[in-house]
């Protein structure tokens, strides 16, 4: 085992040099900034090795656990550690970090440091929502990254992105300050503790159950977001600037889930095996319907972003059915989709850059002058259809699976809309890339560089990896699945 | 039988020597002309820093009274004039530029801002209805002239009087509450108050009859819906220095206010169990009526005003859940609520000139390009009014709910964050116009006499505060525990 604060340097590393980023970066496009805002994403990703090596892979408790009173009068802690789950997590966070700043190096036309600088703390915020076992520290850092994000998308948006800022900020607050409210009621139930591990063994009579888990549900159902909460999130998608897209779609989106994943389940075991047949059904209604709203879309960033909602769909399924299968595959599937739908905005942003438009039909035959893009964006369009062989296929198959482990007619259904999945993303391909040149600005187009190229190389080798072996990914679920399982079997009322 | 000793004379220390030295400022004004008028600034702020001085080196760990117990001198109390003092003085860096600029660069404006601090720390000592009486009453006729201390303005007149006559109607509800209660008790020492009323219950209906006009009373000075009507008008209508100063400093009286009179003086059996229900009512009611109106504002001023009417429903609250941590929790939030409004009021007056006031919401468009560095300082004020973390506004709201879960009020808890939810609008709508919105002005802010800096101060505080919320929560908790 590791014994330095690890998961707080990894926590601070990101917000410090946000900090001094912003302090470097008071003229537009100072070098000194950007390279130092590069290095700090770097250092972030880099922290996570250590913790790949020494993490024990046995151990159904937390690790690498750091703990200080923080609050005194009020009991709450200063309390972080880490299990399977959060470790990827975590993983998935310091990269998708690091491949937006190296994304967005050149295209941002002002204030780059302070763009980048929201980014990195953005960054560190989540890493901190991962790693707290504190109620209320998870709560101040899963509040906190709405600040960044807000600002990177009434900033650097688009259009309308003042109106989708707001919406984005409103939603989100709305859901989180009821689960407020849960957690002081929690912190009474248990005599004074704001510990969630404490809380996986408190006793609760049903009717509290059900209650509390509508306030988590308002927070993490908006969050993932599943339908019919999830207005939000195509008008976040589409206005907000290509790196805001990819760590919403990336890292935010699974703050959500991954709230249901450590507090819904495992303090409340008996509502969620009550409420589950609602959750499957608006899981599934995501799923189809969804899937159908994203066929017609004439944006690509919006069609991205409504197959987010329904691939997401498929996490919550894979959550509710609690079995083995399903809830490896749903955590799989985040992680997939982090990759898939982050490199999926990244080609967007890349076609943006140099067309400054979004609009399916500005397109077409962009693989004549564009052919190594094609080739990725083919890859990612694959992946997001679920082919065999990228890491889409590992998290949708599972939970598939556990779906008709479950219930036939769930994994009937969500097995359907794979093919709406493959031909809504495909033909969105086909239209945006394949055929004559359309227009003359497509005309114009000149391939990827080096650096967009290093980009989505980086995206494309995870992809390929957690499809052709995904086990150096599950390696650290099991025992993780295995103990969640057990909490959730087990009555607490 | 009242009994005079000279170790009283020490007790009360801090507020014989503002009275000396607000006597001196009064006296030192008359030989100064209006082009030396700065010898009567630093004067009072002289002043101001002495008596900050003396309070601190008068506190001790210990109850005192004086005055045949009429005067109370305890940790609660010199914290609370500590920080007044501390607002009182900030209010005149703020306001150094804004009142030089206009008419109202005037001695009245020193002397009475010393004037409604003594005012302040007489309330905050009090021990007696009377004496509570006097001092509320030093405080409000002070503020009432000031607001209108601008004599051209139309809309300051009529503020004043509007203030004037509303709180003259407020305090006769007061006072004829406070005498229901002496002919319940036969006393008009709080402690004694308190202990007759437990220990003779025939009086109770009509203690319970002055009960009522006493919370009213109180409900108007605080501002509490539904009786919060003069607030808006005074904080648009006043100068917006004299806003300042009602929207911060007074808030430390008016806890300590509710904190004597209903805690110290009725705070067991009945009496507690009625006044919680009208504090739950009263709070409740602010927030949700103060946010909602705060939405349709155009006028920064109007809008924070509403805003403090939503606050001061969190803080009744806290006393509303009648439990020990609650009155601390009550206590932090005045204190962050005051810290985040002399910030926001602080760069209302920052950014007004001469013949500009600032004090329209659209005057702040593009604030983030002309000015990142105070747009920046207004975001974290905002955040924390609205009780977004990390901000200390958050902290704030968190103590209070959870006294609130704490007493049994999930239902209330809840509706209080939803109607946060809906304040975090218009607290957001600041920011959107800052950060979000082209340039209109787009003249940058010029330094003015460290202002700029205490306003950086002030605005870091909101984040710092948020990181260790707990060294001011339990110096809360433990000041209240000398009491309580």
């Amino acid at each position: 085992m590791l014994d330095y604060s690890i998961l707080s340097l990894i926590i601070w590393v990101p917000i410090v040099t946000g900090v001094i980023v912003l302090a470097l970066g008071a003229s537009d496009n100072s070098a000194a900034g950007k390279w130092t805002a590069l290095i700090g994403s770097l250092v972030g990703l880099l922290l996570v090795i250590p913790i790949w090596v020494f993490f024990d892979t046995t151990e159904p408790l937390m690790q690498f656990e750091e703990s200080a009173l923080w609050i005194e009068t009020l009991n709450i802690n200063y309390h972080l550690g880490i299990d399977g789950i959060s470790f990827l997590l975590v993983f998935l966070n310091c990269l998708t970090t690091f491949v937006v700043i190296l994304a967005s190096w050149e295209f941002v036309a002002e204030k780059i440091c302070q763009y980048f600088a929201s980014f990195l703390i953005l960054s560190g915020l989540v890493n901190g929502a991962f790693c707290a076992l504190d109620a209320i520290l998870f709560y101040v850092f899963f509040e906190a990254t709405l600040i960044p994000m807000f600002v990177i998308i009434g900033v650097w948006g688009g259009y309308n992105r003042v109106y989708a800022a707001l919406k984005f900020f409103l939603y989100t607050l709305t859901g989180s300050l009821l689960t407020l409210v849960a957690l002081i009621f929690l912190y009474r139930e248990s005599n004074g503790s704001f510990s969630l591990l404490e809380y996986h063994n408190l006793r609760l009579p049903i009717f509290q159950q059900v209650l509390i888990f509508g306030a988590f549900f308002a927070a993490f159902a908006v969050k993932i977001p599943i339908w019919p909460v999830h207005t939000w999130l195509p008008d976040a998608h589409v206005e907000a600037p290509t790196g805001g897209s990819v760590v919403l779609a990336a890292v935010l989106l699974k703050l959500g889930a991954y709230g249901f994943l450590r507090l819904s389940l495992p303090i409340l075991p008996d509502a969620s095996q009550m409420l589950a047949p609602v959750m499957i059904f608006l899981a599934l209604t995501s799923i189809v319907y969804i899937g159908f709203i994203a066929f017609v879309q004439p944006d690509i960033k919006k069609l991205i972003a409504y197959s987010s909602v329904a691939h997401m769909g498929f996490v919550t399924l894979g959550i509710f059915i609690f079995n083995v299968n399903g809830l490896m595959g749903a955590i799989i599937q985040l992680i997939s989709h982090g990759f898939v739908s982050g490199a999926l905005f990244l080609c967007i942003g890349v076609l943006y850059d140099r067309m400054h438009t979004r609009e399916i039909a500005d397109y077409g035959g962009v693989v004549n002058k564009m052919p190594i893009f094609a080739s990725f964006f083919m890859l990612f369009a694959m992946a997001n259809a679920g082919l065999p062989g990228t890491s889409g296929f590992v998290g949708e198959f599972l939970v598939l699976l556990g779906a008709i482990n479950a219930n036939f007619w769930f994994g009937f259904a969500a097995g359907s809309t794979l093919i709406i999945g493959a031909a809504y993303t495909l033909w969105m391909y086909k239209r945006v890339v394949f055929g004559e040149i359309a227009n003359a600005k497509v005309a114009g187009l000149v391939d990827i560089n080096s650096r967009e190229f290093l980009v989505l190389f980086l995206a494309a080798t995870f992809i390929i990896w957690m499809g052709v072996y995904p086990a150096s990914f599950t390696q650290f679920l099991h025992v993780t699945v295995d103990q969640l399982l057990s909490h959730v079997s087990i009555s607490k009322l | 039988m009242v009994t005079f000793e000279p170790v009283d004379l020490f007790i009360a220390l801090p507020e014989i020597v503002l009275l000396v030295l607000g006597c001196l400022v009064l006296t030192a004004d008359l030989f100064v002309s209006q082009k030396a008028r700065y010898i009567t600034a630093r004067l009072t702020k002289f002043s101001l820093l002495l008596i900050g001085l003396v309070i601190l080196l008068h506190q001790s760990d210990s109850i005192r009274y004086a005055f045949s117990d009429m005067y109370v001198a305890d940790p609660i109390s010199d914290f609370l004039k500590l920080l007044s003092c501390g607002s009182v003085l900030a209010m005149l860096i703020y306001a150094k530029n804004y009142i030089e600029v206009r008419a109202i660069y005037t001695g009245e404006f020193f002397t009475l801002t010393l004037f409604t601090l003594l005012g302040m720390m007489i309330m905050i000592s009090a021990n007696h209805f009377l004496i509570l009486y006097l001092g509320l009453e030093l405080l409000s006729l002070s503020l009432y002239s000031m607001v209108a201390l601008s004599r051209g303005a139309l809309v300051s007149s009529e503020a004043a009087v509007k203030y004037f006559i509303l709180g003259a109607l407020a305090s006769g509800f007061l006072l004829y509450g406070m005498s229901m209660i002496y002919g319940a008790t036969g006393s008009l020492l709080l402690p004694e108050v308190a202990s007759r009323l437990s220990t003779n219950p025939e009086g109770i209906n009509l203690a319970l009859f002055g009960l009522v006009f006493v919370v009213a009373g109180i409900a108007f000075k605080v501002g509490a819906v539904p009786f919060h009507m003069w607030v808006p008008d005074v904080y648009q209508g006043a100068p917006t220095a004299i806003t300042l100063l009602i929207g911060t400093a007074p808030k430390f009286a008016t806890y300590a206010f509710i904190f004597r009179l209903l805690v110290e003086g009725m705070g067991e059996g009945r009496m507690l169990l009625e006044w919680k229900q009208m504090l739950l009512l009263l709070g409740v009611l602010s927030i949700g009526f103060g946010n909602f109106v705060a939405i349709a504002q155009t006028n920064i001023k109007r809008m924070l005003a509403y805003s403090t009417i939503a606050h001061m429903g969190f803080l009744l609250l806290g006393f509303a859940s009648g439990i020990k941590m609650g009155i601390a929790a009550s206590m932090f939030y005045a204190v962050t609520y005051v810290l985040s409004a002399l910030g926001a009021f602080g760069m209302i007056l920052f950014m007004s000139r001469r013949g500009f006031e600032a004090d329209e919401l659209k005057d702040f468009k593009g604030l983030s390009r002309a000015s990142p560095w105070y747009a920046f300082i207004m975001l974290l004020l905002m955040f924390s009014m609205a009780g977004i973390p990390p901000t200390v506004g958050f902290w704030a709201k968190l103590s209070i709910l959870q006294v609130i879960v704490e007493a049994g009020h999930i239902g209330i808890a809840s509706f209080a964050v939803i109607m946060s939810l809906i304040g975090a609008f218009y607290y957001l709508r600041i920011i959107k116009l800052m950060f979000f919105d082209a340039v209109e002005t787009g003249k940058p802010l010029d330094e003015q006499n460290g202002s700029g800096i205490l306003l950086g101060i002030n605005g870091l505080a909101m984040l710092g505060l948020g990181f260790l919320p707990g060294v001011l929560l339990s110096f809360c908790e433990r000041i209240i525990s000398f009491s309580i």
